[in-house]
């Protein structure tokens, strides 16, 4: 019966579904911004093959750069999706963490020294070290949020506060330079291949939150503590252990952009490294049209907005706005955007159609 | 008193996508009349109030309010598209939950948002306790509203639509939370209004409260117009038919219809619990139940009736005592714990403790056979779909789909919901905490047999109702509450609405 009336749908009820999707606000912003460049400045999508100090093949482009600098930002709201699925709330702390997990990369590979000819150890268990060490400090997040009931904002603020500093600290403050080249693929180009790494990196993370939120029950398990703690309490789930797992992921998600960064620059700067990125962290969620007051989520269309805040700010370079004044910039697009993905607004436009398509059966009606 | 229509509802329609809410319902409400409006849930009813008060914009028909002041029967249509336009035109509306201010005071209440209407506090006070003593409703223009009890706030909210010159009132739901007193008070004050010529509309599920207080019946049914009857008319019998859209056979005996076999008490019971007490202020309680028995949890709202089930099921956190599953010893420190050993809980509070809201009817049934299956072996989507399928069928469970957020369906169709998602797990022991409240009686009647039907198979289930009948309908045995304590058990012939009454009320009654 109710396939058979699914079937009826007019082309009209269509469209409006299409319009309910989650992706629609996404995959619309993204449009505009091509749109827009098309007309201005076509030049904009061209992509070059040429060489780079190395004499290796490399692509270059605006559009690569959105494609490498968003994936940074990919792997964030990934992470940063669950936690507010879970939690309703944000972890503001992944640019101070991402200092952590890049210091600590640092320190392992060239231990006292600040220019070793060789690294002390290999690049993997040096990642390793990071993971557990950016996990630890996600663990710590998750705790204060889960177990002591803390607003994820404030319980954050800590690390947000402490993170640059710690991070300094790591390496008694001095900046320790890598001069291997193999430690540098990870953030630029392997020899060879003329796609930036970072792209492998995060369709490698994209491929395995897809595979667990597959064959685990993360995704059902977040959004219904998200939705519906107490709910979920009674029916056997763990809400505060749920909620700190996802903020356990999101310190993996952390080190993982830790090494893209400290891999670009061979080097670290703690006070510049990862700035702001856990404010374009949470836009891409927001973005991506899911609540920030946690529960439902769709991990595809938050990954799209982080690849559309790239998009956004690449575009602002690409037109010479000056850096200290993106921000602004970036701020009225982003408030269009995200008034546009409001439930309150989607809803009215959802009235405003109904309104219209229902008018006219009656009307057929009489 | 005048008995002149004041408000004409004329072929209102409403569509939601792929459902039609209403269906050109016609409604008409006399000045001075008390108005019941019926229907199973689904049926239309809250599309309708919403419609009148401007939550809803109505997709056809007309709304029509007589002029003020005219004696003529001239009517005007009103465009009510929001509900300040409502209250414009003279509609208010009293909901279940109170949309007042506990910490204000009284008078705060009642002209809140009004401005205007009153200058300064001395004349607020004044007019306030005016108000009150007009509508002999029992509290003090300077009282905080919090402190007063739930019914008195009830009144408040209604003396503040009084006040404001409201000609429709409707209460929607407004005795559920009510002890039979505060419902006879609130009856008190309805019938005063009605000699002022208010019109009011009632929406409640209770049977015997609308034999008492209303004038006229409107049925709805699937979103259009079944009648409007006078209440003399209608016997219960008929009225719950129509309601129906079938005749009621026997609302009263389901029991003996039921193959319930006698308890066999000489075997281990199913579970059984000793000196068992929680943090949620209960005494410490035993409990037994035995194979293909139902009892219940019965007493006066908050004498500890939640409270003992939720101990047994891990819910609130176990000081003390001891639980055997089948002779067993276990220990249930945690919901899961109870689950694996084959109880399940349907809980009293559905939207706070039941249904999540936002995840679609499947996720919903899925639930808690998914946790316990395991957090590394989710489900198939085919197999949780086949599942829900089974379910939905089952219960007859009304959903657009079962990709529908279960926050859209009807209180009786959440609930249905829910206990499909411990149906599923296939439980030995199943607690029902409150299954029926705020729901249809067609639904009523459905999980009272279905309780029943659950112990014929062999299964255990604990009820808790506060309506006693419904006790005394489904329960062979029923452990009764007061203060916080067990102080009683009956069986057999003791199970009477009398001795359970006077059980519940005590010896030491004054």
């Amino acid at each position: 019966m109710t396939s058979n009336s699914l079937k009826k749908k007019s082309f009209v009820q269509k469209l409006v579904a299409i319009t309910r999707m989650q992706l629609f606000i996404p995959v619309a912003a993204l449009l505009v911004l091509v749109v827009f460049n098309l007309i201005a400045d076509p030049s904009f999508f061209a992509i070059k093959l040429g060489q780079n100090s190395a004499g290796q093949p490399v692509f270059s482009g605006y559009l690569i750069t959105i494609l490498d600098y968003g994936s940074e930002l990919a792997i964030l709201a990934i992470g940063m999706t669950l936690v507010t699925s879970a939690s309703g709330g944000q972890d503001i702390s992944v640019g101070a963490a991402i200092a952590i997990a890049g210091s600590v990369i640092l320190k392992v590979l060239c231990g006292n020294e600040s220019r070793p000819d060789h690294m002390k150890a290999p690049i993997i268990v040096a990642f390793l070290v990071a993971c557990v060490v950016a996990m630890i400090f996600g663990a710590f997040n998750g705790a204060l949020v889960a177990f002591f009931k803390i607003q994820p904002m404030v319980a954050t603020l800590i690390l947000f506060t402490a993170g640059r500093s710690i991070a300094a600290w790591i390496n008694n403050n001095e900046l320790p330079i890598i001069s291997d080249e193999s430690f540098s693929y990870f953030g630029t180009f392997i020899p060879g291949c003329p796609i930036p790494t970072p792209v492998f990196i995060a369709a490698a993370c994209m491929v395995v939150i897809f595979l667990v939120l597959k064959f685990t029950n993360l995704g059902l398990y977040s959004q219904s503590v998200g939705i519906n703690p107490s709910s979920s309490r009674l029916n056997g789930i763990n809400p505060a252990v749920v909620k700190l797992i996802t903020y356990v992921i999101l310190g993996l998600c952390v080190a993982v952009v830790g090494l893209i960064k400290v891999s670009r620059i061979s080097t670290i700067n703690y006070s510049v490294v990862a700035k702001d990125i856990e404010m374009d962290a949470i836009l891409a969620v927001a973005l991506g049209g899911n609540a920030l007051s946690g529960g439902k989520f769709s991990m595809p269309a938050s990954i799209m907005g982080a690849y559309i805040i790239q998009f956004l700010t690449t575009t602002l370079y690409k037109f010479n706005v000056n850096s200290s004044a993106l921000p602004a910039y970036k701020a009225v697009v982003v408030i269009i955007l995200v008034v546009l993905s409001a439930p309150v607004v989607r809803e009215k436009f959802n009235q405003l159609k109904k309104s219209r398509t229902s008018g006219k059966t009656v009307k057929e009606a009489a | 008193m005048e008995n002149g229509e004041l408000l004409q509802m004329r072929g209102i329609c409403k569509y939601f996508p792929g459902v039609n809410a209403l269906q050109d319902v016609d409604f008409t409400l006399r000045s001075g009349e008390i108005h019941a409006l019926m229907g199973e849930n689904g049926a239309g009813k809250s599309t309708l109030i919403k419609v009148l008060t401007g939550v809803y914009v109505k997709d056809g028909g007309k709304i029509l309010i007589r002029k003020e002041g005219s004696n003529e029967d001239l009517f005007e249509e009103a465009h009510i598209r929001s509900p300040q336009d409502a209250q414009n035109s003279g509609i208010s509306t009293v909901y279940q939950e109170i949309a007042l201010c506990p910490n204000l005071s009284v008078a705060e209440n009642m002209f809140i948002g009004r401005s205007g209407a009153v200058t300064n506090w001395t004349e607020m006070n004044a007019r306030t306790e005016d108000i009150l003593n007009k509508l002999c409703i029992p509290a003090e223009a300077k009282q905080q509203l919090g402190s007063c009890s739930i019914a008195v706030q009830q009144m408040v909210a209604i003396a503040r639509a009084v006040d404001m010159k409201c000609r429709v009132l409707i209460l929607d739901e407004p005795t559920s939370s009510l002890d039979e007193q505060e419902v006879e008070r609130l009856f008190v004050l309805m019938r005063d209004l009605k000699k002022q010529g208010v019109g009011i509309i009632f929406v409640t599920h209770f049977l015997d409260q609308v034999y008492e207080v209303c004038d006229r019946i409107t049925v709805l049914r699937d979103g259009t117009l079944v009648g409007e009857y006078v209440i003399e008319d209608l016997p219960r019998v008929q009225l719950v038919s129509k309601m129906l859209g079938k005749d009621l056979d026997d609302v009263a005996d389901i029991k003996s219809e039921s193959d319930v076999k006698p308890v066999n008490k000489n075997t281990t019971p199913v579970l059984e619990a000793r000196k068992l007490v929680s943090n949620a202020g209960i005494k410490p309680f035993d409990f037994d139940i035995y194979k293909g028995e139902v009892n219940g949890f019965t007493g006066l709202l908050g004498s500890g009736r939640s409270e003992c089930v939720r101990a047994i099921f891990g819910a609130d956190k176990v000081l003390g005592g001891t639980v055997k599953v089948n002779g067993v010893k276990v220990k249930i420190r945690k919901p899961i714990d109870a689950m694996k050993h084959g109880i399940g809980y349907l809980p009293e509070d559905r939207k706070l403790d039941g249904i999540v809201a936002d995840l679609s009817v499947r996720d919903n049934i899925i639930l808690a056979l998914q946790v316990m299956k395991g957090f590394f072996r989710p489900f198939s989507k085919s197999k949780a779909e086949e599942m829900a399928q089974k379910y939905i069928a089952l219960l007859d469970i009304k959903t657009a789909s079962s990709d529908t957020p279960i926050g859209q369906l009807s209180g009786g169709n959440q609930q249905k919901v829910i206990l499909a998602r411990w149906l599923l797990t296939n439980p030995d022991f199943l607690i029902l905490d409150e299954p029926t409240r705020g729901i249809d009686i067609g639904t009523k009647i459905e999980i009272q047999k279905l309780a029943l039907k659950l112990a014929s198979e062999g299964k255990s289930v604990t009820f808790i109702s506060s309506e006693i009948d419904e006790m005394l309908r489904t329960c062979s045995r029923l452990i009764v509450m007061r203060d916080r304590k067990v102080v009683g058990e009956l069986t057999g012939d003791d199970l009477t609405r009398n001795k359970v009454m006077s059980t519940i009320a005590g010896g030491e009654e004054v």
